[in-house]
């Protein structure tokens, strides 16, 4: 089975994407490491490999989750299926 | 990967320490003396001169580093012998007392009233008795609690992570228990995962020291920031790569210290542990300047995990480059020493990952040479604390 993305931990916000290619529309399946469990998600938008896709719906101001650990808050709502990087989600340390 | 019985063939100098390359150096004490140290690198074979660009009018804790450095990077066991060339005897001689002191050839030449020809001209000379005398050496047996091995990542992204830092993280894990020497470091890159760190300090006098290392890097950040160092930390590269915030970056980087070993002690910059064990040294991110400080505080075998493919090398020390991003394995093929893509798409496991890897680094220390060394790179950068007097 094709794994399209990885995830830390069960319960984080996020996926990273590990395969080429992926398209708006693509149903994906995502690997939860720590579990060793698999999910599927449809992305919303075209994600280059190595970027994130949003497992969840978020508010704006809210905690994203990756590891188990907060990486920062959201500056936008995103929803499920979404592509998460620096135009919707910034540090809260400096 | 049984380690229990693992060795390594390397060169025992007169410390008692154990390299693993066998370098006869031209080390310039400052930046007026390259020309000389590359010239005598020119004349010689099997030297290499070491530029830089400083070592002039620094004062107080800058110099002290700037002599640390030069001093660790001549008394690194992967160096047979060294010619100090200074612009004056005075510091020229500080130098070479301190590389002395492990019980290697070393000789200074100062370039005042002598000029260049003539310096060349002297230095060439003692540089090809050392020549003789590096390649003359063999190499020995050793086992692998002499073996001490650095690590740093460079131009991360999200698939160092999870797959070429735990793959590190799983070799460290894998060499602990054997009385390796293991040191990790870049202080500002553990920003939102320092409370994992602290956790993983052995002592509460550890964990202090970790803390107030950390917590100065950060007041250096907020006075200088501009900004939230969004393209400075992470970099442009690491944002292309698809990490985010600095507390992603750091949480992945952390991955590298594995989840067994513990933080058995700090070390300042280019500071020579005093044994065995995990060692956190307070140091720059940037990939060249870590690597330099590493080397010189004596580590012979470096593990540099890369995702969107840093091309970074070392004089010295030699640089394993790991990489889990199969974009990059396959764009930037000739940099990498060892594939680790296979863990994203689970075709191996990180225990397979970490073996991969340790047979690379037994490889390396028994001679084969890295990409890095293979392509020439060797970026020799010193760090710097502040400005000149």
């Amino acid at each position: 089975m094709t794994i399209h993305f990885v995830v830390h931990e069960e319960g984080d916000s996020v996926g990273t994407i590990v395969v080429e290619g992926v398209k708006a529309g693509d149903t994906l399946t995502g690997w939860i490491m720590e579990q060793d469990k698999t999910v599927t998600v449809k992305t919303l938008n075209d994600i280059p490999i190595g970027h994130k896709i949003s497992l969840k719906d978020l508010g704006n101001g809210d905690t994203v989750i990756k590891y188990g650990v907060d990486i920062g808050r959201t500056v936008a709502p995103i929803r499920q299926g979404e592509y998460l990087h620096v135009h919707n989600v910034k540090t809260k340390r400096w | 990967m049984d380690l229990a019985k693992a060795t390594f063939r390397g060169y025992r100098r007169d410390n008692g320490r154990v390299g693993v390359r066998n370098h006869v150096i031209i080390l310039p004490v400052d930046d007026i003396s390259n020309a000389a140290a590359e010239g005598v690198a020119r004349n010689i074979q099997g030297t290499m001169a070491l530029p830089h660009p400083y070592g002039r009018l620094q004062f107080g804790a800058d110099l002290d580093l700037h002599f640390r450095t030069l001093i660790g990077t001549g008394a690194n066991p992967n160096v047979a012998a060294v010619v100090v060339i200074g612009i004056e005897p005075g510091w020229t001689k500080r130098v070479v007392d301190g590389i002395a002191k492990t019980g290697k050839p070393v000789e200074g030449f100062a370039i005042e009233h002598n000029g260049d020809h003539a310096t060349i001209m002297n230095a060439s000379r003692k540089a090809k008795e050392f020549v003789h005398y590096a390649t003359s050496l063999e190499r020995s047996e050793a086992p692998l609690k002499d073996l001490w091995v650095s690590t740093k990542c460079g131009e991360s992204d999200t698939t160092s992570g999870c797959g070429a830092n735990p793959t590190v993280g799983n070799a460290f894990d894998k060499l602990y228990p054997h009385g390796t020497t293991l040191v990790f470091g870049e202080t500002t890159e553990l920003t939102g995962g320092e409370h994992l760190v602290a956790a993983r300090c052995r002592t509460p006098e550890v964990r202090e020291q970790f803390k107030m290392m950390f917590e100065r890097y950060q007041e250096v950040v907020n006075r200088h920031k501009t900004s939230d160092l969004t393209e400075s930390q992470p970099t442009k590269g690491n944002i292309a790569g698809g990490l985010t915030t600095i507390e992603e970056k750091a949480l992945g980087n952390i991955q590298k210290i594995g989840k067994r070993c513990r933080v058995d002690g700090v070390l300042d910059k280019a500071e020579t542990p005093s044994g065995s064990g995990l060692w956190f040294m307070d140091s720059s991110s940037a990939a060249a300047e870590m690597v330099t400080l590493c080397a010189a505080a004596g580590f012979v075998v470096h593990f540099f995990p890369t995702g969107q493919g840093n091309v970074i090398g070392n004089p010295i020390l030699p640089v394993i480059k790991l990489c889990a991003n199969p974009k990059t394995v396959r764009t930037m093929a000739e940099h990498m020493d060892v594939d680790v893509s296979g863990l994203l798409r689970r075709e191996i496991n990180m225990d397979q990952a970490g073996d991969k890897l340790l047979e690379c680094m037994l490889a390396t220390a028994n001679g084969r040479w890295t990409a890095a060394e293979a392509l020439g790179h060797r970026e020799f950068v010193l760090t710097r604390l502040y400005e000149s007097a």
